[in-house]
């Protein structure tokens, strides 16, 4: 073990261990956006919690020279509510996958979310099981061929975003595991965040589901099919920059600017606008480009905080508790 | 104590003063429609009972339904108290006293009367309507088939309405004070004084004064009835048992539970936190523990029974104190949390208070047959301590060293209540909470020499090491740990290891168990083995053999794994084995290939406690074999 020193540098945040993803595999550049991220976030190594559940998302922890726990299969944002609650000064953060967060831990999502515990989610979207070798997942797309479905998947998919949104989480966010730049911002944003910070990050399984999200992430697909949200802009996308959404009665609509549309006629984003957030949720190819950015940051009392004050409250009202008079409540009677 | 002879001389000219009769103990039983308010009757004659000074114990037994309908037997609930002059262990196999509101009631609990035993019953509820929910095809009242009860039909309805009929209330309103005029009739019967229910009542009715004193008028009423009547000519003076002299207070076995852990957090100098999803008869040690936040108590009421063992198990990593309460529809769904948190080695409580199964089986009733799910309950070799408590108010002292040994060894320990400990209650003699001991706690701070998996050459305990703590940053998890790194290992030696030191580790906790406290000889004829809710019934039953000249003694198992030391040096001394269990052979199944011996099961699996002398027959028939 090393002495304590003051983290500063990204290799602070590298444990020894030897990192067993595939090659190639986009877990990779989230592991080191988010190690570069951490000495800029200025918090003490010691404070910093990773917790995990199953899958190859969830070995994250073991790379990350914190504390860690590499939980059982969904339930890492359980736990981290439980560590949350009775830590507040720590930082917590939550890895998981698609099936991990979305299947079998999709309770616990929704209810760390709802309670809004100040946590940072970082899911990774992949779009299949990696760790148990490709079965399709709940967010893998209907008609998906793969070992458990191979007549193609009949599940109609789950969408993070609109999940996420619909437990009212108070922040939520997607990004790309090639976006670097990108990634670290978001993931920056969210660890800022007072309450619980959801960010779906789109990653390529190079294996089991390689090219997921290629129309985003090559070079001549990425400008037409990514629609990169920013606070006060309006949603404007395209390779020249000439195609934006508007609202259309309570339907959003791709417009080609020129031909008589203009900029101002488009929607302008706002992180605080609930509407707004749940219509670009739905956004989806081939009609609409995949927005990626933060869709919604809004504040909330946090479940950390109001459990404790709820603490000193009734400490303040009835004193620290006194086990001599908490045994006596009620009716007693001396025995001589 | 109001003395029977001035309450009498008070109201003497009214009537004819009344016949008073000793008797050593008695065991009364309230039975009406669940919504007629029995338990909070029972509950109130039990601690005007206590302060009475009579040792005392208690056993309440509710329908699953909270609201059956009206008058079905399906909806009857009852509550059974056993007070006497001297030490009570039971509470009661045969009521010497049964009070039924509805016929139901009385059709569910007649066949349990004693033979002249009295009978007490709404007279107006027999109408027809009610006798026929309750599948009389004529009225017991009057069909001769009660003769060999002392009947008292009593206008129980009628009297309640008679004394709130100036007050305006609506019928239904004054139907749900029938109740207080049962408890005053037989607090009057029983010489109990009301004024601790006087003062109940105004408390709790604080806020719906009418409401209040329409429940003290009747249940004034109810015991002026049974002074002034010519009805009851006798009334029964069970004197003060003689107990241990302090402070005492009646503590059901959820209470207990839920107190032993506030204290043993206290005296751990850490935050308590309670992850836990309500499932009877459980819930009221997580209602006990969101009042006492200002002990430093956290409870999370989870999404579910996963969540509130992950929420305690994270909170155990950060150095709290962790507790999650259940019951065995609960444990089956906690199991891969429970075996995590054997393998990240963290303190945490798993607070079974076990019920009628399988699947949802009996929720409102006891059964003792989780121990093998405790014990053997999850994948692979996965060791854990099993504690017991033995009576309602050994369920303060156990939830004590539950965390005591959890904090001690870095442990998931499991604390196996049931139903009937639960709700029942007792006589608790006041701990002093400077007495009880400390719980030493000590995290890990120095980084030099550190190691996760690091054991303590005695305990074989790992350090805890909380987040916050700079120069220990080390991660945990379910997958194998290298023997010392705490690092993933996959290597075949490595694993045996690991298998082997858990499973060391849970063993040598031996050391800390008590000699077992053998009550009889220390060797003889027969020794009847229990563990848990039994004991009370165990404890009756071998007196009673003792007394008819047998060699009978009784051992009671409140550390379950692992077993006591000296227990198979106990067992080797007795020529026959018995171990009644409130399932079909559990502990007896343990015992057996452990120590070989031939012990023989008494298994009964009817929602309900033993009764003594259920035990004593089937001790006095392997007495009678073993000739």
């Amino acid at each position: 073990m090393t002495t304590p020193a003051p983290a500063v540098s990204r290799k602070d945040f590298v444990t020894d261990q030897d990192v067993r993803w595939c090659p190639g595999c986009g877990d990779y550049s989230i592991l080191a956006q988010v190690q570069k991220l951490m000495p800029e976030l200025g918090i003490p190594r010691e404070q910093i919690v990773f917790i995990s559940g199953i899958g190859c998302s969830s070995r994250f922890p073991y790379y990350m020279n914190t504390y860690g726990f590499h939980s059982i299969h969904g339930r890492a944002p359980a736990i981290a509510s439980g560590l949350k609650a009775t830590r507040p000064e720590l930082s917590v953060w939550v890895v998981t996958g698609d099936g991990d967060g979305l299947s079998i831990g999709g309770n616990h999502l929704l209810h760390v979310l709802r309670r809004n515990v100040d946590v940072n989610i970082l899911l990774f979207n992949n779009r299949i099981y990696g760790l148990t070798k490709g079965q399709y997942s709940p967010t893998s797309e209907i008609g998906k061929v793969t070992k458990s479905t191979p007549l193609g998947s009949i599940d109609y998919p789950l969408n993070p975003i609109s999940v996420a949104l619909g437990a009212e989480a108070t922040f939520v966010a997607r990004t790309v595991d090639v976006e670097a730049k990108h990634l670290q911002e978001v993931v920056r944003r969210a660890s800022q965040h007072r309450g619980a910070s959801f960010v779906e990050i789109l990653q390529n399984c190079n294996i089991f589901n390689d090219g997921a999200w290629s129309p985003l992430t090559e070079k001549d697909t990425k400008a037409e099919n990514a629609l990169f949200l920013e606070q006060g802009k309006p949603l404007i996308f395209g390779k020249n920059r000439d195609q934006g959404i508007r609202m259309n009665g309570h339907q959003l609509e791709v417009v080609r600017l020129g031909d008589g549309v203009d900029e101002r006629e488009l929607l302008v984003h706002d992180e605080r606008d609930d509407t707004l957030a749940f219509l670009l949720s739905t956004m989806q190819p081939p009609k609409f480009p995949t927005p990626v950015g933060i869709f919604r940051a809004v504040e909330r009392t946090t479940y950390d905080v109001a459990i404790n004050e709820q603490l000193a409250q009734v400490k303040q009202r009835q004193g620290d508790g006194d086990l001599d008079e908490l045994f006596a409540r009620g009716d007693t009677w001396n025995v001589p | 104590m109001m003395e029977p002879e001035s309450a009498a001389a008070a109201t003497a000219g009214a009537g004819a003063l009344k016949h008073v009769e000793e008797r050593d103990h008695v065991v009364i039983r309230f039975a009406g429609d669940s919504g007629d308010g029995m338990q909070l009757a029972g509950m109130h004659f039990t601690n005007e009972t206590a302060l009475a000074g009579n040792d005392l114990s208690t056993l309440p037994d509710f329908p699953a339904e909270i609201r059956a309908p009206a008058g079905t037997l399906a909806g009857v609930s009852g509550f059974q108290l056993h007070f006497s002059s001297r030490d009570v262990f039971t509470p009661g196999d045969a009521p010497d006293v049964l009070v039924a509101m509805n016929p139901a009631a009385l059709k569910v609990n007649i066949d349990d009367l004693q033979s002249n035993g009295i009978l007490i019953v709404d007279k107006e509820q027999f109408n027809e309507q009610n006798l026929k929910k309750a599948e009389f095809a004529s009225n017991p009242l009057t069909d001769g088939s009660l003769d060999r009860f002392q009947l008292f039909p009593v206008d129980i309805t009628k009297l309640t309405i008679n004394a709130l009929n100036d007050m305006g209330l609506p019928t239904r309103t004054m139907m749900r004070s029938r109740n207080f005029l049962a408890l005053g009739l037989t607090s009057w019967l029983f010489q109990r004084p009301i004024e601790p229910t006087i003062r109940w009542i105004e408390q709790r009715f604080k806020k719906t004064p009418a409401v209040g004193e329409a429940n003290i008028r009747v249940l004034k009423a109810g015991w002026n009835f049974g002074e002034t009547t010519e009805m009851f000519r006798t009334t029964y003076r069970v004197r003060p048992a003689t107990i241990a002299p302090g402070r005492y207070r009646n503590i059901t076995g959820n209470t207990a539970t839920a107190l032993g852990f506030v204290a043993a957090a206290r005296r751990a100098g850490r935050p308590l936190f309670l992850g836990s999803y309500p499932i009877t008869p459980a819930s009221d040690i997580l209602h006990e523990l969101s009042t006492v936040k200002n002990f430093d108590v956290y409870t999370f009421q989870a999404e579910d029974e996963i969540a509130g063992i992950g929420a305690a198990l994270g909170a155990a990593f950060g150095g709290a104190i962790a507790l999650t309460s259940t019951s065995g529809p609960g444990v089956c769904l906690k199991s891969e949390s429970i075996n995590l948190a054997i393998s990240v080695e963290l303190p945490l409580i798993i607070a079974d208070i076990q019920r009628g199964g399988p699947s949802t089986g009996l929720p409102t009733k006891t059964e003792q047959a989780d121990l093998l799910l405790a014990m053997f309950g999850r994948n692979s070799d996965s060791p854990i301590p099993i504690l017991a408590p033995a009576t309602p108010a050994d369920c303060f002292i156990m939830a004590f060293e539950a965390v005591r040994i959890a904090v001690t060894y870095m442990t998931p320990v499991f604390f196996l209540s049931d139903g009937y400990l639960a709700n029942g209650a007792e006589p608790w003699l006041i701990p002093s909470a400077s007495a009880l001991p400390e719980i030493p706690l000590a995290f890990r701070t120095d980084p030099k020499g550190y190691f996760p998996y690091l054991r303590d050459p005695t305990t074989l305990a790992r350090p805890w090491a909380i987040p916050g703590t700079p120069g220990l940053e080390h991660r945990i998890g379910g997958l194998e740990k290298e023997y010392l790194t705490g690092n993933v290992s996959y290597a075949p030696a490595n694993h045996e290891q690991m298998v082997r030191v858990r499973a060391r580790k849970i063993a040598g906790i031996v050391r800390e168990i008590p000699p077992l406290d053998v009550h009889g000889p220390p060797e003889g004829e027969l020794l009847v083995v229990g563990w848990g809710s039994t004991y009370g019934s165990l404890e009756s039953a071998t007196r009673i053999l003792r007394e008819q000249g047998h060699e009978v003694s009784h051992v009671h198992l409140r550390h379950l794994n692992p077993l006591p030391g000296d227990l198979g040096d106990v067992l080797s001394r007795f020529r026959r084995v018995l171990v009644p269990e409130l399932n079909m052979g559990q502990l007896v199944r343990l015992l057996r290939a452990e120590y070989l011996v031939d012990a023989v099961g008494l298994n009964k699996i009817q929602g309900q406690p033993f009764k003594v002398g259920e035990v004593v027959a089937k001790a006095t028939r392997m007495l009678e074999e073993s000739r």
